[in-house]
């Protein structure tokens, strides 16, 4: 990194720098214009020239967004299904995980493997199926369906495996020796010690729920029931050409994440960048 | 020592259970499915006849899925090769700079990443609308002509590509990042005393010494955007979705739209195996091999 830094004061590397910052301000750029545009009272929104601030700025949009659709009711079938999905997925792959890393049982290789090939298999491709489970189970149109097929992300396992593996196995031996039940030694001593991974998935795995499409968009046919992700889409008819209005409920739909990954933006990209099997 | 091992084995049991149960219900179960009715004639939901290989047969001579596997092997082209080299020359750009300053950098890059599909559907349906988005604005700064991309047969999937692009590059950025930060500072500090160009040190360390991270951004580009749906849907809406057909999109269609459970579930089926052997052919197989248990 000091090469770099030297190399920084010289002209090129002005160039690049300056290259990149600009790069990353049009790149952001849409996300501003969509936020600003959503402030911006009708009339300004439709003026035939670039006004990168609102004359008047205005919430009316907001306003209407929240009155007059079913956003509240999307807002909650948001959370409940990216919390359920969150603490159910993550809760038993940190189990399953333990299981593969610290004990010896029957079978546990062939369980490791079948996680490790269930990473290639495309869930778009069992669209199909899971519509046909859930339909026979009844469950269209609620919570527990829209999440069901949400309930595997095998890379939290592997996550949970490698980072469980950094304990040696005596030490849950020590353990129990010692009298600690099994369940005492995961709960009171795995846990703890990786609290740090267990927050880092469970926010990734919060963002995936929250920005799923596909899956909500099938499972669901009532307004009420929609996720916000899939609830703003559907709506256009309700809005007509009202731009500012739709792009008021997409700033609302995304605000959630977009705040999750700016106040945890390190456990954010160190989660992701282990999901794609690398060690941060 | 018998009795601690077969508690060992019950206590095992009982915590893989949850995972187990839901795996089998939502993974095992509904693949052996796709691929039986992919045998047969059943609608969405309901039973049908077995009908062999017919469905398969009749993809072959099916001008939608010729079209399907077209724009989807168009739109990975599209997404891949440019998202890649974009993402690459982010990275390196980023990797420069320091401290807070990196990070907000890095987080205007990244902030699409993090957001629901719809939001980014919005904000680019606003972005280039015909009539009042801001990058007609600027095409008519530059004295271009105005296009309907969204509505146009040649710009639709190059448009999304786009956005694609803008959407997920992020994810690749990071990796990139990850890759460059591995590398030993000692190699560039030697090369600099050699004094290597910038470009030969890029030629001869970073480009080589990111390979594996560069395939690895390539294998997930390409398993990602196979499966592409989402954006392909949303922005063919009031358009021509026939057009667009990609493979998800046409599960979708023949599923859901046309009630053919066992058509579809052939298209599902192909799509699975594709993914399963680029992903094998790809170095996934090698990744597999350095997860090996102890």
């Amino acid at each position: 990194m000091t090469v770099l830094t030297a190399r920084n004061w010289n002209f090129w590397g002005g160039i690049i720098t300056a290259l990149t910052v600009a790069a990353a301000v049009l790149w952001a750029f849409p996300l501003y214009w969509g936020v600003i545009s959503s402030l911006k009272p009708d009339d300004e929104v439709v003026r035939p020239y670039i006004e990168l601030w609102p004359e008047t700025p205005t919430l009316e949009n907001y306003i209407h967004a929240l009155t007059t659709t079913q956003i509240g009711a999307w807002y909650v079938n948001s959370v409940v299904v990216a919390v359920g999905v969150t603490i159910i997925t993550v809760f038993s792959s940190m189990l399953c995980g333990y299981a593969i890393s610290q004990l010896r049982f029957p079978g546990r290789l062939g369980l490791w493997w079948l996680i490790l090939a269930s990473f290639m298999v495309p869930t778009s491709a069992l669209i199909i199926n899971h519509f046909v489970l859930v339909a026979n189970l009844g469950l269209l149109n609620t919570w527990a369906g829209i999440m069901l097929p949400q309930l595997i992300h095998p890379v939290i396992i592997i996550v949970y495996k490698q980072f469980f593996d950094q304990v040696p196995r005596d030490f849950r031996e020590a353990a129990v020796m010692d009298n600690a039940s099994e369940f005492g030694v995961l709960f009171k001593i795995y846990m703890p010690m990786n609290w740090g991974v267990t927050t880092a998935l469970s926010i990734v795995c919060f963002i995936w729920t929250w920005n799923a499409f596909l899956w909500p968009f099938l499972s669901v046919t009532r307004t009420e029931m929609m996720t916000i992700t899939v609830g703003i889409t559907q709506v256009n008819d309700a809005f007509g050409v009202y731009y500012a209005r739709e792009l008021s409920a997409a700033v609302l739909a995304g605000l959630p994440v977009a705040l999750a990954y700016l106040i945890f933006q390190r456990r954010v990209t160190e989660a992701i960048t282990l999901s794609a099997g690398i060690k941060g | 020592m018998l009795r601690n091992s077969r508690t060992e084995i019950l206590v095992a049991l009982v915590l893989i259970a949850p995972f187990l149960a839901i795996y089998l219900l939502v993974f095992v179960y509904p693949t052996a499915q796709m691929f039986r009715i992919s045998f047969t004639d059943a609608p969405l939901i309901g039973e049908g006849k077995w009908v062999g290989v017919a469905n398969y047969l009749r993809l072959l001579k099916d001008p939608m899925f010729r079209r399907a596997a077209w724009n989807t092997g168009y739109f990975v082209l599209m997404t891949v090769v440019p998202g890649t080299i974009i993402a690459m020359l982010i990275a390196l750009g980023v990797s420069r700079l320091k401290g807070r300053f990196q990070s907000a950098v890095l987080a205007l890059f990244f902030l699409p990443y993090i957001l629901p599909v719809s939001v980014v559907y919005l904000i680019w349906d606003w972005t280039l609308n015909f009539q009042f988005g801001v990058a007609m604005h600027v095409l008519d700064l530059l004295g271009v002509a105005r296009v309907p991309v969204f509505k146009s047969r040649e710009w639709f999937l190059p448009t999304v590509a786009l956005v694609t692009i803008w959407w997920t590059a992020g994810f690749s950025i990071l990796l990139f990042l990850a890759g460059l930060r591995a590398i030993p500072a000692e190699i560039y500090e030697a090369a600099s005393l050699d004094n290597a160009t910038r470009w030969t040190t890029f030629r001869r360390i970073t480009w080589p010494l990111l390979w594996p991270i560069t395939s690895l951004v390539v294998t997930i580009q390409l398993i990602l955007q196979l499966k592409i749906f989402d954006q392909v849907y949303l922005f063919s809406v009031g358009g021509r979705p026939n057009e667009n057909m990609v493979f998800v999109y046409y599960i979708f269609h023949r599923a859901f739209e046309q009630n053919q459970g066992g058509r579809a579930a052939a298209v599902a089926v192909t799509l699975f195996v594709l993914v399963v052997v680029v992903s094998v052919l790809q170095f996934q197989l090698l990744r597999l091999t350095e997860r090996r248990p102890r």
